[in-house]
């Protein structure tokens, strides 16, 4: 019997009950946002209920839907991988709904949030269906609610011009990357029913077809271009940083924690489970994108001084991570190799799973700072951990979290990409061979980069005095919001320290998509050691590492605080300079001045210092101006063009309107006669 | 009546309503012209009265007198009314001058002429011969459209060309079905008087029916 699918659809279908009631009740706005997002967090437990029994089941369920087109009903699948999605929704879907009703409060006051709780709960549906969709009809319709939803959820706040430029932005991208999908789709359709029929539109259909490599091919890299732009891979990426800061933060938790990870899924599901059969060089293009993207999408990062953009460049980082594991799991699969392409694989959905926990706490916590201090610029803040211990606390564990360091669920999953990365000598191939351990050196600095980049995030905005000029009155965040960041921050502390139990509960995935499991290697001694492939190449116990550093971290703090006298609060030292104040600090500019000078080939880089004239000497100004801007080279090498290629083409078209009739009568008249001489 | 001489007198009223298009083409005044579509209006429900009864197809007598009221009696009426009322006796002017326009209809009744040339071949009907000048008839209607810049004479080029279908229909299938036809009669009536709205609308607007000064509604760069 069905019941986990039907109880995934029942989890869906009870997100329409706040979009249908909150017409009636928005007069009471308190009331709405208390029953959407409680109908959320329910839905959201459901889910996860349903999507990790059946990764944990390992079986597969379909449903036939009574709507769709005529004749062409529409298709539910649920099987571990879906399940697996599903689950990870689920869990920053409660996470965030449980912070969002701390978090709109602060947004009641101003505004109404009618149509934030109903595209709230659209959104949401529309992500669960994506994955749960067994036919290209509705998943693009799936897609596009998802993608629609989001759009007015950027476009909240929507008296601003920077929000209606980024909602239109990501719509743009959005579009263009459904085309492509719909294509995609429409190529596998064809050739699996051949192009005169419409029974091809099913998943089944399509697994059930052999693809010639030409056409596989051409369907593979519409659909990864599709997805691609969703996921923001470089240098599909410019909606990101601008959709995702002015969107409302627990939306932008959502976007970035699992919206990326939709996209994600229709990678995987295309070519693993609809192609199955392809050459190596599809996962070597998946892995050098996201190689780029994993480098540049830090690099980008330690650019910004916002903190949420900065959050933001980190998603095209982290989806560079995932997908490095995707196409090493693609390499290895070519090459017939289906235990180490299930190793590359689980590292891949693991880091997932991972960045949309810490991802979301991140953004939950840079929404609780956004909700204190109404700034988004880092240079602005400082010090806020006297004023917010539970926020800076829990930001914190995102920050350790996102720079892969132990105990928390980072470091497991990046190491896992490490591992992949080291078995790949073992290729047929000796191009291959030498070239993948490079990649190991990127990622590497990639995590190197990563931490500076919260050094700086974390530093800047928690830590020091505060920047700004004038101070406001800071609160810290309340219960529902502190429960939310809670949640998630215990999720990653877990999924770092048992990773063995999570690797046995994920293995059903490359069992259904390659036939193997890792469980019996990588858990071979146990909960306690991960040991991929074999213990004498590598092993680690997140239990045993975790309790080390809990008991150095508490002998340090015995030490510390059990002597009294061992601290004590004294000024700074102000290196014999007298009038020292909290603008001389370190800020976030100054904190990436080096990586800057460094990298500074990659970017756009406009740096101007001003003295002001009226010194009495050149060495002694009174005022000195400094500006610095930052951006991004493919705006200039790949959007620049398309943007005035469009213009160009539509004022030359534009010409034809020419506001008199008898132009347009000779136009038709022309084509009549044309079409009379020609046909 | 014999075919042959349904035939010639077909032919013979093809050619008037050729004439009258022409005559559309080259007329400066307002009554002069409807008087002319009302004349091709005679031509056609004529013609259509001959056709009906050389094919036994009774139905078309119907055509024929709903022709006869419509496009003889009833629309050259409105059309007068409109004139009055909105005062616009003085001579249209063309955007293309006069000699010019009349090679371009003489083209195109060359140019039909050639497009129906494998129709003639194939078909049996009494009224094959007939075709050419039907089509012809609609692209003149078109080109009056296009080359006259008063809103009327645009609305008389319109109904030129409805006449040009209508001819091309009895020509080369008998007529359509007598639904259809009363459809379409129907719709030219409430399009004229649609566009008997809108002239006073326009006329209110821009104080003139001249459509060049519509060109201001364009949307600027």
């Amino acid at each position: 019997m069905p019941w986990q699918i039907d109880l995934a659809s029942y989890a869906v279908s009870m997100l329409l009950l706040p979009v249908v009631l909150a017409p009636v009740i928005a007069r009471n706005q308190r009331l709405l946002s208390a029953i959407a997002f409680m109908v959320a967090s329910v839905s959201s437990l459901v889910m996860i209920v349903a999507g990790a029994l059946t990764v944990w089941s390992g079986r597969t369920q379909k449903i036939v839907l009574l709507i769709g087109l005529p004749d062409l009903p529409f298709h539910l699948r649920l099987d571990p991988l879906s399940g697996f999605f599903l689950t990870v929704i689920g869990l920053l879907a409660l996470f965030v709904s449980v912070y969002s009703k701390g978090y709109v409060k602060g947004i009641l006051a101003k505004r109404s949030i009618t149509s934030l709780t109903i595209f709230y709960c659209i959104f949401l549906a529309g992500m669960y269906m994506v994955v749960l969709s067994d036919d290209a009809l509705i998943f693009l319709i799936s897609w596009e609610v998802m993608a629609a939803a989001s759009y007015f959820l950027v476009m909240f706040e929507n008296e601003r011009i920077e929000n209606r430029r980024a909602a239109f932005l990501y719509m743009v991208v959005a579009h263009v990357g459904a085309i492509a999908i719909l294509l995609s789709f429409g190529v596998l359709a064809g050739l699996a029913a051949g192009f005169g029929s419409f029974s091809g539109y099913t998943f089944d259909a399509m697994r059930a077809a052999k693809f010639p490599l030409e056409w596989a091919t051409a369907a593979f890299l519409l659909s990864f271009f599709g997805f691609a732009a969703k996921a923001g891979v470089v240098p599909l990426h410019v909606w990101l940083p601008e959709a995702h800061p002015v969107a409302p933060s627990n939306v932008s938790a959502l976007m970035s924690g699992v919206m990326l990870k939709t996209a994600i899924y229709g990678i995987i599901r295309v070519t693993f489970d609809l192609i199955k059969v392809f050459p190596w060089w599809w996962g070597a293009i998946v892995l050098i994108l996201g190689l780029i993207s994993a480098v540049m999408g830090v690099l980008y990062a330690l650019m910004q001084h916002d903190l949420k953009r900065l959050l933001a460049y980190h998603s095209v980082e982290n989806i560079g991570i995932i997908l490095i594991g995707v196409g090493l799991a693609m390499i290895f699969t070519s090459f017939n190799m289906p235990l180490l392409a299930a190793l590359a694989l689980i590292a891949g959905i693991y880091h997932t799973l991972n960045h949309a926990m810490f991802k979301g706490l991140l953004f939950m916590g840079a929404g609780a700072v956004l909700h204190a201090t109404h700034e988004r610029n880092m240079e602005e803040m400082g010090g806020l951990i006297h004023m917010m211990p539970w926020t800076a606390a829990l930001f914190l564990v995102g920050c350790v979290s996102i720079s892969a360091l132990p105990p928390f669920n980072g470091f497991v999953s990046e190491w896992l990409t490490f591992q992949a990365f080291l078995l790949s000598p073992s290729l047929p191939s000796p191009l291959l061979k030498l070239l993948i351990p490079m990649g190991a050196a990127l990622l590497a600095l990639t995590g190197a980069l990563a931490a500076a980049c919260f050094v700086k995030a974390f530093g800047v905005t928690f830590l020091g005095h505060w920047r700004g000029h004038h101070r406001p009155n800071v609160h810290e965040a309340d219960w529902f919001m502190r429960i939310g960041m809670i949640m998630a921050a215990f999720t990653c502390l877990l999924l770092g320290i048992f990773p063995t139990i999570l690797i046995g509960w994920l293995d059903t995935i490359p069992e259904q998509l390659l036939g193997t499991k890792i469980a019996t290697t990588a858990g071979a001694f146990g909960w306690m050691w991960l040991t991929p492939v074999a213990y004498e190449r590598a092993s680690y116990s997140g239990p045993i590492v975790f309790c080390g550093i809990l008991v150095v971290v508490l002998a340090a703090y015995l030490i510390l605080h059990v002597r009294p006298g061992a601290i004590q609060r004294v000024p700074i030292w102000d290196c014999g300079f007298e009038k020292i104040n909290q603008r001389m600090q370190y800020n976030a500019t100054s904190f990436s001045m080096p990586i800057r000078r460094i990298f500074g080939f990659l970017f756009h880089v406009k740096e101007q210092v001003r003295i002001s004239p009226q010194a009495a000497h050149k060495a002694f100004p009174k005022k000195l101006y400094y500006s610095l801007r930052v951006r991004d080279r493919f705006w200039g090498w790949l959007y620049k063009p398309v943007i005035e290629l469009s213009f160009w083409v539509s004022r030359k078209v534009g010409r034809l309107q020419q506001g008199r009739i008898q132009a347009y009568l000779i136009y038709s008249f022309l084509t009549i006669i044309v079409l009379l001489v020609f046909l | 009546m014999s075919l042959q001489v349904a035939a010639h007198i077909n032919s013979f009223l093809a050619a008037f309503v050729l004439l009258t298009a022409f005559g559309m083409l080259v007329q400066r005044r307002m009554y002069g012209l409807i008087h002319l579509f009302a004349w091709q209006g005679l031509f056609l429900s004529i013609s259509t009265a001959i056709v009906g009864f050389v094919a036994g197809k009774h139905h078309l007598y119907i055509s024929s007198l709903l022709t006869l009221s419509l496009k003889v009696v009833l629309l050259p009426y409105i059309l007068h009314v409109l004139i009055l009322r909105l005062r616009i006796q003085k001579e249209v002017e063309t955007v293309v001058n006069v000699p010019l326009t009349m090679l371009i209809g003489v083209a195109l009744v060359i140019f039909s002429y050639h497009l129906t040339a494998p129709v003639r071949e194939l078909s049996t009907l009494v009224t094959r011969s007939t075709l050419a000048v039907a089509l012809a008839t609609v692209m003149i209607g078109l080109l009056m459209m296009i080359t006259r810049r008063h809103a009327v004479t645009q609305i008389i080029g319109f109904l030129a060309m409805e006449n040009g279908l209508f001819f091309a229909a009895t020509s080369a299938t008998y007529g359509m079905p007598l639904v259809v036809e009363l459809g379409v009669a129907l719709d030219v009536l409430i399009a004229a008087f649609i566009f008997g709205i809108f002239f006073f609308h326009i006329h209110t607007t821009f104080d003139s029916l001249d459509v060049d000064q519509m060109a201001r509604l364009k949307e600027g760069d």
